[in-house]
């Protein structure tokens, strides 16, 4: 029988709290704000013997996920944690863990990425690992922090699946804040998240083996990164799998994306991330005046989740996408690009707008999502054209 | 209580605003409420404005963003008064505290407060000095909030600082972070 402790808790908190309830061999890492509490709490479990790791202490993020790579090579559990600039300056070794099947677990405070310099909340960093080949979640709360990061372990390292795996939470929104936080018992989530058994570790193995070796002409290289792509493309039924048992432990549901109201909805907005309750409290209102409003959060980018997507968005008359990034000189931010993707196989076609919201920790209001819809209704009704614009902004 | 209270701070960087939020959002947990506190955080330096907030419900919290519309305001330092518009956006009916050794009649008219908001005044500075024997007003102010919205009971403050305080304080640091929570919730007046 599990047990849980209820208790007064920051993102970073519970993710250092997964973290060391999962408990990595190896943890190698750099600080960045706002990620910093994630490491400076998992420090303070190993110097208080609370968890036995080799905790490295590294000179960049570069080398943080360099040793994560190694001490994944040789057949340990690892973990590190970073952001931003650090996210950024891993951009090597992140391809490196996916295409060596490394299965490395990486938490991230998602974070405005340089210049100008700003400290705060935004997609910007997780979007450049897009296409890194990860595994990637978004949390909304400090609690789905906690079980994001859980989950990420057994995902990561079942055999059918050996893949990196990024579980991201919006910085300071989600890092800093405290909230009513649910703590299960170690032994549950040490029986839930079981022991990482490696397929072909450098050590620990009786014979011998290399990793990462030069794969030229010759088609090796191509043929190693279709197996990539067929893994991430096979994972979803994994990922239901661990979500779901895991759903069974805690209670708490799990799905790819989480649908607000859909089912019926006339105006659905949809994002990642911390900034959906907010817009679920915008949505409640409309409802309430008679406008069918709807959210549609996405949990799991990658692997996109795209017939899910659709399934929820295929009976709106306006969709709204909400990018905490943008994809400069793209047509849409990447959300948007993934979601208007998604709808391409439905036999109708529904008017869409992609919202550029939040960058840089801007403060998201109710009103903001008051204009969204406002304006899905325009949309609707042909006085507004598709297109991107920027939320928010003075000018 | 209503369903979500909604606590706005307002300090200078060092006076514990933040310590304030978080110690008032623990203390509504422990009864069994659903909490949220965060700083605004930007460049940190000792004196400089800063802004808490602090949501209190008996439902799960779905808000994310800053308080714009709160129920109270706390304001910890009377010197910003002048400079920043802290009743900004404040509900109708709400509740007003001010550390100052003003008397609340004075501190009403300082803060040009509309007839409808409630203000409350305690020298949580002059009761910090004499108990915790420094000017951290945070404790009890706390103090003067509980007793004058009830948003958490008195008791419930005084039995969770005991517990928090407890895990990094010495006994005389809690004996006199209890002694200024009592003075303020004996002295607090309301305009």
């Amino acid at each position: 029988m599990s047990a849980i402790t209820v208790f007064a808790g920051t993102g970073n908190n519970m993710v250092a709290e997964a973290l060391r309830q999962a408990a990595p061999d190896v943890v190698a890492a750099y600080p960045i704000t706002p990620q910093t509490t994630i490491v400076e709490g998992y420090a303070k479990f190993v110097a208080d013997g609370r968890v036995h790791t080799e905790l490295v202490n590294v000179e960049s993020e570069h080398s943080a996920l360099s040793a994560c790579v190694g001490a994944s090579a040789a057949g340990a559990r690892v973990a590190t944690a970073t952001s931003s600039q650090g996210l950024a300056l891993m951009w090597e070794e992140l391809h490196i863990a996916s295409g060596m099947r490394l299965p490395i677990v990486m938490a991230n405070a998602n974070r405005a990425i340089s210049a100008p310099i700003n400290i705060h909340g935004d997609h910007s960093d997780v979007m450049g690992a897009r296409d890194s080949g990860w595994i990637i979640f978004f949390a909304e709360t400090a609690q789905e922090a906690y079980d994001n990061t859980i989950i990420s372990f057994p995902i990561a390292e079942d055999p059918a699946v050996s893949l990196p795996v990024l579980t991201t939470l919006d910085g300071f929104i989600t890092t800093h804040a405290m909230e009513r936080c649910e703590l299960l018992d170690d032994a549950t989530v040490k029986a839930y998240v079981g022991d990482r058994v490696p397929e072909n570790p450098l050590i620990a193995g009786d014979k011998p083996v290399s990793h990462g070796m030069f794969a030229s002409l010759g088609g090796t290289y191509f043929e190693v990164k279709k197996a990539e792509r067929a893994a991430i493309d096979a994972s979803p039924p994994v990922i239901q799998k661990y979500g779901d048992a895991w759903e069974k432990v805690c209670g708490r549901p799990f799905d790819f994306i989480d649908s607000f109201a859909c089912e019926d909805a006339d105006f659905i907005l949809v994002m990642l991330g911390s900034a959906a309750g907010n817009a679920r409290t915008v949505a409640r209102e409309l409802r309430a005046q008679g406008i069918k409003a709807g959210v549609l959060r996405v949990r799991v980018y990658r692997p996109f989740p795209a017939d899910a997507v659709r399934a929820a968005l295929k009976g709106a008359k306006a969709i709204g996408i909400l990018d905490r990034s943008d994809s400069f000189g793209a047509q849409y931010g990447p959300l948007g690009l993934d979601v208007r993707a998604a709808l391409y196989d439905l036999p109708q076609r529904i008017p869409t707008r992609n919202y550029v919201f939040g960058l840089g920790g801007a403060d998201v209001t109710l009103e903001t999502m008051h204009k969204a819809y406002a304006e899905l209704a325009e949309l609707a009704s042909g006085t507004l054209d598709e297109g991107l614009s920027y939320l928010g902004t003075r000018g | 209580m209503q369903e979500l209270v909604e606590i706005r701070w307002h300090a200078r960087a060092g006076q514990g605003a933040v310590t304030a939020s978080k110690l008032l959002a623990e203390t509504a947990l422990l009864q069994g409420q659903y909490i949220q506190a965060m700083p605004e955080y930007g460049p940190e330096r000792t004196g400089a404005p800063l802004k808490a907030y602090t949501r209190v419900s008996n439902e799960r919290i779905e808000l994310h963003n800053n308080i714009v519309h709160p129920d109270i305001v706390v304001i910890l330092d009377d010197t910003l008064l002048p400079i920043i518009d802290v009743l900004e956006g404040i509900k109708e009916g709400g509740t007003v505290i001010l550390n100052t050794a003003l008397s609340a009649e004075e501190a009403r008219a300082a803060l040009k407060a509309p007839a409808d908001l409630r203000v409350a005044t305690v020298d949580a500075s002059g009761i910090a000095v004499a108990t915790i024997k420094r000017d951290i007003p945070n404790t009890p102010i706390v103090g003067a909030l509980a007793e004058i919205t009830g948003v958490v009971p008195v008791q419930a403050l005084k039995d969770n600082l005991i517990k928090s305080f407890g895990k990094k304080f010495s006994q005389e640091v809690i004996d006199a972070n209890l002694a200024s929570v009592d003075r303020a919730v004996e002295e607090v007046k309301v305009a």
